[in-house]
């Protein structure tokens, strides 16, 4: 399986917020993902190489890393995609996030933020008794249906310069979640919501610098999901709503 | 360079930013400029002598030019909060990029 | 930026839209063969539709500029709070003093 030892160069992020570079030297193999190389370098080199990771097949979105400037999933990235000079790779953690050790970032502020935006379904007092019947090709699902497959990875929040420069700004993921709810017809939270979302740090300090709808590995286009909660805040707000 | 930084987004924002800087700078001065109007036409004359010396001139032409960046930009900001339009191709900022060429080029050819 | 100073930022924005587009076509209008202030106030002088236009395009971008600036200011600097407020407030003021004096400047 070898191709030839000690072909890749990786640098790895050791420590926290501060901390260097450390550069190991693994054996290229044929089809290898960039986690099959940082969880060889923690079994076979360094077991107190710290990252994370559950399902290595693209679902539980846990082992986000910034590979060589831009933030991945490391289970769906080919080492053959990302080479750089031949051989090189560069594993920094998440940017935007709290370092904890080496490639793994404290998630709870990108989580609060969820729950900042009422990123969550809103029942209201008196729930519907019956199923509600949302026809699978009306306007609002299919708005719902282009934003909900977000599972979490936080790649959007660790590309988006806004949260870079302001810490409290609510980030790609927790707004376009309020978009899908904003779309459900169920939800009967939208006031309140569309108030923690236009607050300074909501969905109109987003710049359109669109780095979320690039780098997203689901395919979601969080800009066009803040674009349209921008637009129901500016109306909001035109006619003395907010 | 992070990859971020070289994405379109990221540079149309950053050169609508800067023109927008560039032209909060300059307004004051066009405006004081204008004021001049006020003491006659010779002093406004006398103001319009000074724009033919060739670094003011290229100034201008970059005002000029500043001006068409942030508003084509503009436009496409107005168009993708408001009309829901999609940056799906590069066709937006090309068409921006044209637009900003266009003005640049005829400003110069008219002999500014 | 509060949806107040969104909802001005982004209005103003569409008159100035307007606004610009006619500026630069009057701009490369206006400069063919070089500029002189007898042309330029011949065109204006007088001329209160033209006046009324530029007393818009002046506003709007008192609106308009101040605001940018503060989003520019609060992501790029440490500056915030109140002095940066009554800053860019005072900015505002000076861009439509100024704007409207250059509008009647050449009007009168």
């Amino acid at each position: 399986m070898t191709q030839s030892a000690s072909a890749l160069e990786i640098e790895v992020w050791r420590g926290a917020e501060e901390g260097s570079f450390q550069t190991f030297k693994t054996p290229r193999r044929e089809h290898q993902t960039v986690l099959d190389v940082v969880t060889e370098i923690q079994r076979e080199q360094d077991p107190t190489l710290s990252y994370r990771f559950a399902c290595r097949v693209g679902i539980c979105g846990s082992c986000a890393m910034v590979v060589n400037g831009r933030p991945r999933w490391t289970c769906r990235t080919r080492v053959s995609e990302v080479l750089e000079n031949g051989n090189h790779i560069r594993l920094e953690p998440l940017r935007n996030l709290p370092i904890v050790k080496d490639l793994t970032v404290e998630m709870t502020a990108f989580f609060d933020k969820w729950k900042n935006a009422r990123g969550y379904f809103e029942p209201g007092e008196k729930p519907a008794g019956d199923f509600a019947v949302v026809k699978p090709d009306s306007k609002k699902r299919r708005a719902v249906d282009e934003s909900i497959e977000c599972i979490g990875c936080g790649v959007c929040y660790s590309a988006c310069d806004v949260v870079e420069w302001d810490k409290d700004y609510l980030g790609p993921a927790a707004l376009n979640r309020a978009w899908t709810l904003v779309n459900d017809v169920r939800d009967q939270g939208n006031a309140a919501r569309l108030d923690a979302i236009s607050k300074s740090e909501g969905c109109q300090a987003c710049h359109t610098h669109m780095n979320c709808t690039q780098f997203c590995p689901k395919g979601i286009a969080p800009t066009y999901s803040i674009a349209g909660l921008k637009r129901k805040v500016w109306w909001r707000a035109f006619w003395g709503i907010s | 360079m992070r990859a971020s930084h070289t994405q379109r987004g990221f540079i149309a924002a950053t050169l609508h930013r800067l023109s927008g800087i560039a032209l909060a700078i300059f307004l004051p001065l066009h405006f004081l400029a204008l004021g001049t109007a006020l003491s006659g036409a010779n002093a406004l004359d006398s103001f319009l002598a000074l724009t033919q010396q060739p670094a003011v001139k290229f100034a201008e032409w970059g005002i000029v030019v500043a001006l068409a960046i942030h508003m084509s930009l503009g436009l496409r900001l107005l168009a993708i909060e408001f009309f829901a339009f999609r940056e799906k191709s590069a066709a937006v900022l090309s068409a921006c990029t044209a637009a900003v060429l266009a003005v640049g080029l005829v400003f110069l050819l008219n002999g500014g | 930026m509060n949806p107040k100073l969104f909802v001005a930022q982004r209005l103003s924005a569409f008159v100035l839209a307007a606004a610009v587009a006619v500026h630069l076509a009057t701009i490369l209008y206006a400069v063919r063969g070089g500029l002189s202030a007898g042309e330029i106030l011949a065109r204006t002088h007088g001329n209160l539709a033209f006046a009324l236009f530029y007393a818009a395009f002046v506003i709007a971008v008192a609106v308009h500029a101040p605001i940018g600036l503060r989003n520019v200011l609060r992501e790029w600097t440490p500056w915030r709070g109140r002095s940066l407020d009554i800053a860019l407030a005072l900015f505002s003021l000076l861009l439509l003093a100024l704007g409207l004096r250059a509008v009647y400047a050449v009007y009168v």
